[in-house]
């Protein structure tokens, strides 16, 4: 539904360049929802702005729905006409709502509509439609600044489903919100997805935004994609940064002579009796350093952080057998070990 | 003097006052406001950059608007005379008073849109809006309360300019307190005069604050501009918000 290659983006002022984006290959299945996440400075902004145009890519090329939004974008600064017609059909949340603060609640979400040319008539059917469907038809009347955050940012939402897009940038989205506000705009958009088969790109630095709603995720470092899949492939990939700040497990070895291993239950392993089996097993005594249960993308997913006696070396079997098992295992402190064990 | 003498002449200087100020208003605000969104426009960074363009409209406006009004007055004359066919009255004295007030009111509008959160402007580029639909839909109803200061200040500015008209014969409250205050010593009726623009003034700044309060007053709180204003509104903080 959105794919980008090569996307590559330099800022250059008063002589210096600044690289924002640096070859970005990033591609988005129709109906999922697609978490970008990074820190502040990694490109995520840049990225999804250059995604409906609003930042001129310096190279690569941007496809949503498979109109190649690069060509339509012509040389000059300005957006033409087919460009401007392209972005009709993408909404964009922002993490400031930018509601005009002039206007009414429906006035701001019939402006989609406003350029698009629809009747007045058929505008305000639309926007009170949207409104009732993001939960505030109560607040038509209203101005922005009479609003919560959350309510502003369900207007945002209405507004940028004006226009009926396939698609839905989400910038930041739930960054000016509350815990408990941002759960309920991800439960908004979680809905619309499946209800509307909206495709939903979304950037944030926050790791509970992709854990609770995200199919897919990428995770951002200096202008460049460095892990990315979809959540449970990722938790399935041995030593990826994603799965393991998507699922953190703590605890320490508690001597030199000890093996520690995290183990990742996905589906029905979750349910399986397989740490008091490897005990039977092998007689030997587990002890448990950390242990976390919790729903990824809608899946039960369980991590626990388990410590074996004996060096790596002596361990071989037992972890041979839960990797037997189906489960995935990562051996703490001992990378290169983990990718020979994967070949 | 007695004041059945004054009557009529502060009747008619008023009007005369108001006239001039009224038209050389509506000329400034037609010419100045899209003077002013195009030199935010242009801008490095702007929707239609164009630095040449910004260079040459900004030295224009900055020439005008520095030049004093007496001087821009007198040399504007012959042009005045093409327009108007006189250099004297009050229709002849519209002409370098709209000039006067055009850049004025350009820069002052300039500030006003300027303040209107970018965010605006990406958001309606962002549903496919060109740069016609961000000036209409964002930046001239977003900026509105400024720009109904903005306008109240360019009234105001353009009372103290019309009195220096008044001293070259275009009349006006300006004219009667020269004429007769200055010139024949009726301080009485200068007194007067000074008591009436007091007034004018007055009044017009209070409609103008209210327009720009009542219009604030249901927006707010999601750009700079808002915010800015707020703090300027200081007690009023609470209800505006």
């Amino acid at each position: 539904m959105i794919t980008t290659s090569g996307l590559t983006k330099v800022y250059r002022s008063r002589g210096r360049e600044v690289t924002a984006l640096d070859g970005v290959d990033l591609h988005v299945r129709e109906g999922e929802v697609y978490g970008v996440i990074g820190q502040s400075g990694a490109g995520k902004s840049s990225l999804i702005r250059c995604v409906n145009l609003l930042e001129r890519p310096t190279a690569g090329t941007v496809s949503v729905d498979g109109h190649d939004l690069t060509a339509l974008a012509g040389r000059g600064p300005r957006a033409g006409r087919e460009l401007r017609r392209a972005r009709s059909r993408i909404g964009m949340v922002f993490q400031h709502f930018n509601l005009l603060s002039s206007r009414t609640v429906q006035d701001n979400v019939e402006l989609p509509l406003e350029i698009l040319g629809t009747s007045g008539k058929e505008r305000s059917r639309k926007a009170l439609e949207l409104l009732d469907l993001v939960g505030l038809s109560d607040k038509a009347k209203a101005y922005p600044a009479q609003l919560s955050g959350g309510q502003k940012q369900r207007v945002g939402i209405a507004r940028a489903l004006a226009g009926d897009p396939k698609v839905l940038l989400s910038d930041e989205a739930t960054s000016a919100l509350d815990p408990e506000t941002t759960r309920s705009i991800l439960q908004l958009l979680r809905d619309l997805n499946r209800q509307l088969g909206l495709t939903v790109l979304l950037i944030t630095h926050e790791m509970d935004v992709v854990k609770s709603i995200c199919d897919s995720a990428a995770l951002m470092e200096n202008g460049r994609i460095v892990e990315s899949g979809t959540v449970s492939e990722l938790l399935a990939t041995p030593g990826s940064e994603l799965a393991a700040a998507l699922f953190p497990v703590g605890g320490d070895a508690s001597g030199d002579d000890r093996t520690v291993i995290d183990v990742t239950f996905q589906g029905d392993a979750a349910t399986r009796p397989v740490i008091s089996q490897l005990s039977r097993t092998y007689n030997i005594d587990i002890s448990i350093l950390g242990a976390a249960m919790d729903t990824v993308a809608g899946r039960q997913v369980g991590r626990m952080r388990i410590e074996l006696p004996g060096v790596y070396e002596e361990n071989v079997v037992p972890i041979g057998f839960l990797r037997e098992q189906g489960l995935q295992i990562d051996v703490v402190g001992e990378r290169e070990l983990v990718k020979d064990g994967a070949k | 003097m007695t004041w059945s003498e004054m009557q009529p002449l502060l009747e008619q200087a008023c009007w005369d006052t108001l006239y001039m100020v009224g038209w050389s208003t509506l000329i400034a605000v037609v010419g100045g406001l899209p003077l002013g969104i195009l030199l935010v426009l242009t801008d490095r960074g702007g929707l239609l950059q164009n630095v040449v363009a910004n260079k040459v409209i900004g030295q224009v406006v900055n020439i005008a608007r520095s030049m004093p009004f007496i001087i821009l007055m007198v040399a504007l004359m012959s042009f005045t005379r093409t327009i108007t066919g006189t250099t004297i009255g009050r229709e002849a004295a519209i002409v370098p008073l709209a000039i006067g007030a055009i850049p004025f009111f350009a820069r002052l509008v300039e500030t006003a849109v300027r303040e209107v959160d970018h965010g605006l402007v990406e958001a309606v580029q962002a549903m496919g809006g060109n740069t016609w639909t961000v000036v209409r839909r964002v930046l001239v109803p977003e900026s509105l309360p400024s720009l109904i200061s903005s306008a109240t200040t360019t009234v105001v500015a353009l009372i103290g300019y019309s009195a220096m008209a008044g001293t070259v014969g275009a009349g006006g409250l300006g004219d009667i307190a020269i004429r007769y205050g200055y010139q024949r010593f009726e301080t009485g009726l200068m007194w007067i005069t000074v008591a009436v623009l007091a007034v004018v003034i007055s009044v017009i700044q209070f409609a103008g604050d209210y327009a720009a309060r009542r219009l604030h007053r249901r927006g707010g709180g999601s750009g700079a501009a808002p915010r800015l204003r707020l703090l300027k509104a200081g007690p009023k903080l609470g209800k505006a918000a």
